[in-house]
């Protein structure tokens, strides 16, 4: 029991940077923007969190600092993909490759250096509550603003205007703006919402779950964001799903190891990455429901007034 | 009529690179009014309607709005100023449901309230006879309830001109009744309508004035009710261009197509499922089937083509099941298709004339060993050019480049060269100039006289009644019996593509 529960625990950890960048990369693509930078834009979120967060000795301004690199780094992936209408593909991966190469520039100096990250922060009562209280509520702060962020995407995306132009421009801009919908707007908005996402899930990985900063730490995370809303069908719930999958098989090859199964290493890494893979194309089998929350627009390039 | 002039235009200028769409265009629409503009594909109405609606931007000229000039910079702008817009491809979003869609165009603080809103649709779309339930999801609606939504979204935002872009061609006759009586209504309470078409009789029935365009420019302003309606198609084509095509009784041959309950199930939320289609098709005969948009005809089409291929022996053709077949291997039996969307499937726009021919005509020796013959090729797509009158500067013009009417010639050409027992057309003049159309139905007679059956698919019933041995309609992925033209009358065929009709089918001519 004692140990089922530290590995729940340790689940939602590991999955929550997957989780926020997903949900960004999730409102971008409902807008019809597809951002191939995340990657790129979770690296450099993941440095200059660090940096700042050093320099400063407040993890807040560092969490703050990480955010406003990802949005700085979107907007220039904006610039080029919404405003000049340029292929989003090409972007997208040039911003990563981009992104790749400054993280490591920029930290060169602060490799192996290390601060004091978020620390675990009980909520009083709810984390006496058995197996759940250790799992959801005795968690770092930036886990609690996760799942708040994922109720608010789930509930913006339902509920709300806001979410309704999103979802309308996202499944088609000219249609949009022969409503007089400002399709332009809409899309930047979505952009940087998903740059910010994408600092803040670097800054986690900085500053909460390994507290250093080494190049390339995502691992790849981003580009499993990007497989994980395709076959979430564009649904924050299953997203959350999908990055809890991630973060179980990514705690379980740490366990495996630990028991002494005798596998290569380099095999049991891949787990988590093929496990959520085939998890996810499974659940996006049916082909009808898919479609209907599919964005239409998307990877399109939208030049108005044609 | 001593009303208020509602919209002024003065000489409205739009160029577009290569192309003057609008070349001093005046026009004047007053309060009340059901005013209809004319003309052909490319005579620039589509245009003079965006420069209304904000779309885009005139290059010269004045717009007046109840008196005043005015300056209309955006759709939102227009809708300010009460100009609404009943798209032809509906500006709907189908992942929404008919309360969002509306919600969208209203300012904020009065959709807040979504019960309260919904009130409202329902109380406007009974008002005007046009049944409405907020609730659904525009995925699920037809056609003509589409256009409804448009129509309701625009009364909702009370505007006092109503701009209709070909509101009929997605109707069947009787919807098309409906809202003949509430546009009437609509004018009779003060609203003005701009009514654009391209159906004369329904121009001369429904329009107080019309104004007719041809090539950019006003070519005529007339009262529809008190002239013909060859009078007012000699203003929109001009003078030299047959405006209709001769057609001669045809003695239908030996059977050669049957298909005998033909199912398919879609797994698209907005495809339809195909269930029990039964009809037959002789040598020598043009057989129509009429439909509303997105009632099967592309399932259709794709399950006959192969492009949806079946298991199982419904369709046989001269006697064998081709059900399992890929499109390629119907072709060798003698199938031909000429599908509806001419840049896309019938033709890719970047590749040249003559290189689109080689996509279904490579069985006529113009590959050997797996090499093309470039020289057949050219001189294959030069006699299409030439015995179609396609109107291009010469097969290695690309496809893009055409106009509508003539790749559809070229296409069509392309078929009809390689002498197809049975050729399979949907909607073949659609968007194409009456001179096309006149000759694409030359066309198609001339391949029935030489003996090959020709089905038709249409929305276009003026087509399928010139046309047509037999018709019928498909809804809902059903099939009507196809009947002998001569002796269903319009009215009929209405309940048919509305799926009124019995359910065991008595085929006539088998």
């Amino acid at each position: 029991m004692e140990l089922l529960t530290n590995v729940l625990a340790a689940t939602v950890v590991a999955g929550t940077p997957l989780l926020l960048v997903a949900l960004g990369e999730l409102v971008c693509e409902r807008s019809g923007v597809l951002n191939l930078g995340q990657e790129g834009m979770m690296l450099m979120g993941a440095v200059a969190g660090f940096i700042a967060a050093q320099a400063s000795g407040s993890l807040a301004v560092g969490v703050f600092a990480a955010i406003l690199t990802g949005i700085a780094m979107s907007m220039l992936f904006a610039l080029m993909a919404v405003t000049l209408a340029a292929n989003q593909y090409a972007a997208g991966l040039a911003l990563t490759i981009f992104g790749t190469g400054l993280s490591a520039f920029v930290g060169a100096g602060f490799v192996g250096h290390s601060i004091d990250g978020f620390g675990k922060l009980a909520i009083p009562l709810l984390s006496d509550l058995p197996v759940i209280g250790k799992v959801l509520f005795t968690q770092d702060l930036l886990v609690y603003l996760s799942l708040i962020l994922f109720v608010s995407v789930l509930l913006f995306l339902s509920r709300t205007r806001g979410g309704l132009l999103l979802r309308a421009v996202g499944e088609s801009p000219h249609a949009a703006n022969a409503n007089g919908l400002k399709v332009m707007t809409v899309r930047y908005l979505a952009v940087a919402f998903g740059g910010g996402m994408a600092g803040l899930a670097g800054a986690y990985l900085s500053l909460a779950y390994t507290p250093m900063w080494t190049e390339g730490m995502t691992a790849g995370r981003g580009w499993i964001a990007l497989a994980l809303v395709v076959f979430a069908s564009w649904r924050p719930e299953r997203v959350l799903l999908g990055a809890y999958l991630f973060g179980a098989a990514s705690i379980l090859h740490l366990v495996l190891q630990g028991l002494g199964w005798k596998s290569s290493t380099e095999l049991l890494a891949m787990l988590p990455y093929v496990v959520t893979i085939l998890m996810l194309v499974l659940l996006s089998w049916h082909p009808a429901r898919t479609r209907l929350n599919t964005p239409l627009s998307l990877g399109q390039p939208y030049r108005p007034g044609r | 009529m001593s009303m208020a002039t509602r919209l002024r235009l003065e000489n409205i200028v739009k160029e577009y690179p290569g192309c003057r769409a609008n070349d001093g265009i005046d026009l004047v629409v007053e309060a009340g009014e059901i005013h209809a503009l004319l003309g052909e594909n490319g005579a620039g109405k589509s245009t003079l309607m965006k420069v209304i609606y904000g779309v885009v931007q005139p290059d010269e000229g004045r717009i007046i709005w109840n008196g005043h000039p005015v300056t209309v910079d955006s759709p939102a702008r227009a809708r300010e100023l009460g100009i609404g817009m009943v798209f032809q491809h509906f500006s709907l979003f189908e992942t929404l449901t008919v309360a969002e869609n509306i919600a969208l165009n209203l300012p904020a603080d009065e959709t807040r309230d979504r019960r309260q809103l919904e009130q409202r649709i329902r109380d406007v779309s009974e008002r005007y006879g046009m049944a409405l339930d907020p609730r659904r999801y525009v995925s699920t609606l037809s056609m003509g309830e589409r256009q409804r939504v448009e129509i309701v979204r625009c009364l909702i935002q009370e505007s006092t001109l109503l701009i209709l872009d070909e509101p009929t061609s997605v109707l069947t006759p009787q919807e098309v009744r409906v809202l003949f009586q509430t546009l009437r209504q609509l004018a009779k309470e003060g609203c003005s309508i701009l009514f654009i078409s391209h159906k004369l009789e329904e121009v001369r029935a429904l329009c107080d004035n019309a104004t007719v365009l041809r090539q950019g420019r006003v070519s005529g302003d007339c009262r529809p009710a008190e002239v013909s309606a060859t009078e007012i198609a000699r203003l929109m084509v001009g003078d030299d261009t047959p405006i209709s095509t001769q057609v001669g009784e045809s003695e239908p041959g030996a059977l050669l197509l049957s298909v005998e309950g033909l199912s398919w199930r879609t797994d698209d939320p907005f495809g339809t499922s195909l269930s029990d289609i039964r009809f037959s098709l002789r040598e020598g005969e043009i057989v129509g089937i009429a439909g509303v948009a997105g009632n099967g005809q592309e399932e259709l089409l794709k399950a006959l083509s192969g492009e949806i291929r079946l298991s199982g022996h419904a369709i046989r053709f001269a006697g064998t099941a081709i059900d399992g077949l890929a499109p390629q291997e119907r072709r060798r039996l003698g199938m031909a298709v000429v599908p509806e969307e001419r840049l896309g499937r019938g033709a890719v726009p970047s590749m040249s004339l003559a290189s689109n021919a080689l996509l279904t005509a490579s069985g006529q020796g113009l590959v050997a060993h797996g090499l093309i013959r470039y020289p057949k090729v050219r001189a294959f797509s030069r006699e299409v050019i030439r015995r179609f009158g396609v109107r291009c500067v010469s097969e290695d013009s690309s496809a893009a480049s055409l106009s509508g009417g003539n790749l559809q010639k070229y296409i069509l050409g392309r078929e009809a060269l390689q002498n197809p027992k049975l050729l399979i057309a949907s909607h073949p003049t659609w968007g194409v100039d009456v001179g096309s159309a006149v000759a694409i139905h030359e066309a198609l007679v001339a391949l029935r006289d030489q003996g090959a059956a020709i089905l038709l698919i249409s929305e276009d019933l003026d087509e399928l009644y010139q046309l047509c041995n037999r018709m019928g309609a498909l809804c809902h992925g059903r099939l009507s019996p196809l009947v002998p033209t001569a002796g269903l009358s319009i009215e009929r065929l209405g309940q048919w593509m509305a799926g009124d009709f019995p359910q065991e089918v008595s085929d006539a001519a088998a």
